[in-house]
């Protein structure tokens, strides 16, 4: 008889996320939903202000990904106002793009995601000389991976396992049938997790050199950036180099070795091999290299066919609210364009029902409604279809486009694995391709840096001028890549103030409800066909839905207050001006 | 030495002493090997404990007890909830300060129960918040990040009986030693509270009747979450507070008042507009609006990232982020506050924002002098704009 499990909270993710899966007699998943039990309503805050304070307001989306969603918020409006930021400014608010993805994935894969690889406990049992020759196998110069190194981590975790308080790992699937790294290589993979926690506030101070901090910068300003004395100190820029340095080492030698070593682990492991039921991708080119130039490619990619690319057409995102607590009004169009965007919650809640309990046995539960509404995310779609985006959608884009870097880096890594290259487009590929994108980035970022050195030379600006019009009606968007996959902020300014603001976001296209097909997001896709070894401990929908890197407080929308009275909120248009030099926008 | 502390040293002496005669949770381990492991010397560890005395306003002397009192954190569990927040805050604490002694901290207490990090998820994660609550009854520290719907609870719940944030709130206050509202959300609402607020997201004294210290920021540093516990370890008390339960300790000065730019305030030189010469001189940004001379934090003397920089340093603004409603009082950030005394405008939020505050807080917290230069730079600024 179909059981219903429920994993609520999902944690060791950003924001609060709901799980339900119905799984059959042999404990095979037959159906699944995704729902985000949290609305904010960041973007219906924005509305009606100064279009120069949405940026700030729209990067506390999220602490995690702080600094896409400023960048976001900055470029939308520039795009509206037909603003071009100074080169040195888009090099600048690239090298802090590329710290902040290398300090999302690196904190991602080990602190996130990293335990529902590797066993803790069973790292215990590992000795330590061996385990430091195994490291050899998958890095000619491993990090921190030195047999008396491994014997303190053993001890530092052994200690802590003895007194029976595990503190934050309290309660953890440890001995669960899928773990397949050996004693020895989960003792690596430790290690690994211990020194990542210096390695990530490195990366952070990256972002923070030229963005005052991390999280929440504060040095993007609409027109270009502000740290222009940071950008003119040679001891600052060394400064970046340095760390990038750091963060490369650690990708090169502990994260990319850990995932090959995983890689062949589990390449048996039925639950991991899975988990793409939906190969429609979609991503967007990012990271500046130089003028003009990205790392990064765009493109739509259908029904996993790498032979084929199709360009982004903007017209065809849309978002669609059929099973998400909102409802669209004055309109019978079942989809929108986001800047025709509405959010108005309308909240259905659960029903009664059962699900399995940590017992094992039935218990009386709240349930999600799947036959209405069941979640405060969104359904986006582009022409009418779920796409998945993150890092495994980069990586089919940028195969299917040819993309030099992308396909260097995803050949090195089938050769080292030995995987065929269907195997990325499952649980595993996807952990993969987001350490894949760090090893692109770190192999290759170091031209922004050259780029911004070399264009100073002969170029000190850093902000464009403007002015905003408030006769005038203006609307824009940004599309880009962050470190969850492809972003996107629209703006229509009116009156000199925000007149709609709407933001589609990665862990929204991966963890929208079904649509009025019944077509299911990427989440629910992903779990569909996996079997569950212990129903009272579910690892496997735990690691699959980790390796998306879900950021539900991103990927909640916002609600519109409609006829509600929002007053009169003008701003004199000479406060946006500073440009003495006459021109207008 | 210290005769006007002597009580005070004395009073804290007996209060750490009683805390070492507690059961430590985690009895094998000692802060110093900690501390070692993450390669900190005892020599950086006491410079750290002298840094913390001078920030808690406390006189050398006090230096020893602030170490001690580090040493016995492993008596102290934290429960940390998640509630409508974007999880900044936590991340503040996981880049913790150069040595990382604070993360150290962080890693010693028994941090029962945090989403972020924790293992468990699911009923798992549900058990350990149980077994936490149970097992330190009236001995925990609670922390909470994030604002709480009120009166809109479905805009919040969690666990698969679906309870919702506020009855999580109430349910772990209850038993709690002390409380603290980590981050501008949970001390004042936060930016889910700016208006319109669609989710009427409240602050956490909004929700529970028990005392509760503010600690906002957005994200407040790494320093003002640790040195919280530590004061707490100290003297057993809440620390002392502002009108707005901030410690004074760490909000009791403007972000103005040490900033590294306050000479060129002085002399009346200011960045004009963003990217300028004046800019690229490290000029007050005062006319581009900073928020500093109205903003109590301790910001421009702790920075952020392990002291990397800090907003005014980055050319930017402070946006007064640790300060009430400041989403909706301190906007436009990139005006200057004292602009709307001249061109005055009607806002959304009736005159009861940020008009308000330039009339009154704006004034008091502007020394005479400084508003005569403010406003000398600001008429002139004005001249050359009508000029242009």
């Amino acid at each position: 008889m179909a059981k219903k499990i429920i994993v609520d909270p999902i944690t060791r993710i950003e924001g609060h996320l709901r799980i339900e899966v119905v799984v059959d007699d042999n404990n095979v998943i037959t159906d699944a939903f995704s729902s985000s039990t949290l609305f904010r309503g960041l973007e219906t805050i924005i509305k009606h202000r100064d279009p120069r304070d949405a940026g700030f307001i729209a990067q506390r989306i999220c602490g995690v990904c702080t600094y896409s969603h400023y960048k976001a918020g900055v470029s939308a409006v520039e795009d509206a106002l037909g603003i071009t930021p100074p080169l040195n400014a888009q090099l600048v608010r690239s090298l802090m793009n590329i710290a902040l993805l290398l300090h999302d994935h690196v904190v991602h894969f080990y602190t996130l995601h990293g335990l529902d690889w590797c066993d803790l406990l069973s790292a215990l049992k590992a000795d330590p000389k061996k385990a430091s020759q195994i490291a050899f196998h998958y890095s000619q110069y491993p990090l921190g991976t030195g047999a008396d190194e491994l014997k303190e981590v053993q001890k530092r975790v052994g200690d802590f396992a003895k007194q029976g308080a595990l503190g934050p790992f309290n309660n953890g699937y440890y001995g669960h049938k899928t773990y397949h790294l050996s004693p020895e290589q989960n003792l690596i993979v430790l290690s690994h997790y211990l020194k990542l926690l210096a390695i990530q506030r490195e990366a952070a101070k990256m972002t923070a050199i030229f963005g005052a901090k991390q999280p929440h910068p504060q040095s993007l300003t609409v027109g270009g950036i502000t740290s222009v004395m940071d950008v003119l100190d040679p001891t600052r820029l060394a400064e970046w180099k340095s760390k990038f340095e750091t963060v490369k080492d650690f990708v090169e030698r502990a994260y990319y070795s850990d995932i090959v070593m995983a890689a062949g682990a589990f390449n048996k492991e039925d639950s991991v091999l899975h988990g793409c039921g939906l190969k429609n991708f979609i991503a967007h080119e990012e990271v500046l290299l130089s003028r003009g130039k990205y790392l990064l490619s765009s493109g739509v990619v259908l029904n996993g066919d790498l032979s084929t690319l199709h360009p982004i057409n903007e017209n065809l995102i849309k978002e669609e609210v059929t099973h998400s607590w909102y409802q669209y009004n004055d309109t019978k169009e079942i989809q929108l364009h986001p800047y025709d965007g509405q959010t108005n919650p309308h909240y259905t809640g659960f029903k009664d029902g059962e699900s399995i309990g940590l017992s094992g046995k039935l218990e009386k539960s709240k349930v999600l409604d799947p036959q209405n509404k069941y979640s405060w995310i969104k359904s986006p779609r582009y022409d009418g279809m779920p796409m998945e985006v993150g890092p495994l959608a980069s990586l089919a884009v940028g195969l299917a486009a040819k993309n030099p870097y992308t396909t260097k880096v995803a050949h090195q890594f089938l050769k080292d694995t030995g995987l065929p290259i269907e195997a990325i487009f499952s649980t595993l590929g996807r952990t993969a391709a987001r350490c894949l994108e760090a090893k692109i980035l770190v192999e290759n970022g170091l031209q922004t840096w050259d780029s911004l050195v070399e264009n100073l030379k002969s170029d000190q600006s850093t902000c464009a001028p403007y002015v905003i019009d408030k006769n005038k009606e203006y609307k824009g968007r940004y599309i880009g890549q962050v470190p969850r996959g492809m972003l996107s902020h629209w703006v229509r300014i009116k009156n000199g103030v925000v007149e709609n603001y709407q933001a589609v976001v990665p862990s929204t296209w991966n963890a929208g409800a079904r649509d009025a097909k019944g077509q299911k997001g990427p989440y629910e896709m992903s779990l569909i066909g996996t079997r569950l070894a212990d129903l009272t401990q579910p690892l496997e929908i735990i690691r699959t839905i980790h390796s998306f890197d879900p950021c539900i407080a991103c990927s909640v929308h916002v609600m519109d207050c409609r006829g509600q009275d929002f007053g009169e909120f003008r701003v004199d248009p000479s406060f946006a001006r500073f440009d003495r030099g006459g021109q207008h926008g | 030495m210290l005769e006007p502390y002597d009580a005070l040293f004395n009073n804290i002496s007996d209060r750490l002493e009683s805390l070492v005669a507690l059961n430590a949770h985690n009895a094998d381990k000692n802060i110093h090997e900690e501390m070692a492991k993450s390669g900190i010397e005892r020599r950086d560890f006491i410079k750290w404990a002298g840094a913390m005395t001078a920030t808690f306003a406390l006189p050398a002397g006090f230096t020893p007890l602030t170490a001690k009192a580090v040493e016995v954190a492993n008596r102290l569990p934290v429960i940390w909830l998640h509630m409508a927040e974007c999880t900044g805050c936590s991340e503040s604490l996981l880049r913790s300060e150069d040595p990382s002694i604070d993360s150290v901290i962080f890693d010693y207490i028994n941090l029962e129960y945090h989403e972020t990090i924790m293992v468990a998820s699911g009923h798992q994660a549900d058990l350990s918040l149980e077994e936490a609550i149970e097992k330190h009854k009236g001995n925990y520290i609670l922390m909470v990040e994030g604002g709480i719907p009120k009166g809109t609870e479905y805009f919040l719940t969690m666990g698969a009986q679906a309870r919702t944030g506020a009855q999580e709130c109430i349910h772990a206050a209850k038993h709690a030693k002390a409380i603290f509202a980590i981050g501008t959300c949970s001390s004042f609402g936060g930016v889910q509270a700016a208006y319109p607020n669609p989710s009427n997201a409240q602050s956490l004294d909004k929700i529970i009747s028990q005392p509760i210290v503010n600690v906002p920021g957005c994200p407040p540093s790494e320093k003002n979450i640790v040195g919280n516990i530590i004061y707490y370890l100290m003297f057993g008390t809440l620390p002392r507070l502002d009108a707005y339960n901030r410690p004074t300790w760490a909000y009791g000065h403007r972000v103005h008042d040490l900033c590294e730019r306050r000479g060129h305030f002085d002399a009346g030189e200011f960045v004009q507009h963003f990217g300028d010469e004046n800019a690229k001189n490290g000029f007050c940004l005062y006319k581009v609006g900073c928020k500093g001379p109205y903003t109590f934090n301790n910001c421009s003397k702790l920075r952020f990232n392990s002291h990397t920089s800090w907003p005014i340093q980055a050319g930017h603004g402070c946006i007064g982020c640790s300060e009430p409603n400041f989403w909706d009082t301190m906007s436009p950030f990139e005006e200057p506050i004292s602009n709307r005394l001249i061109v005055p405008i009607t806002t959304a939020f009736g005159g009861a924002g940020a008009d308000k505050v330039a009339d009154t807080v704006g004034v008091v917290a502007l020394s005479a002098s400084a508003i005569g230069i403010a406003a000398h730079a600001l008429i002139s600024g004005l001249a050359k704009d009508k000029d242009a």
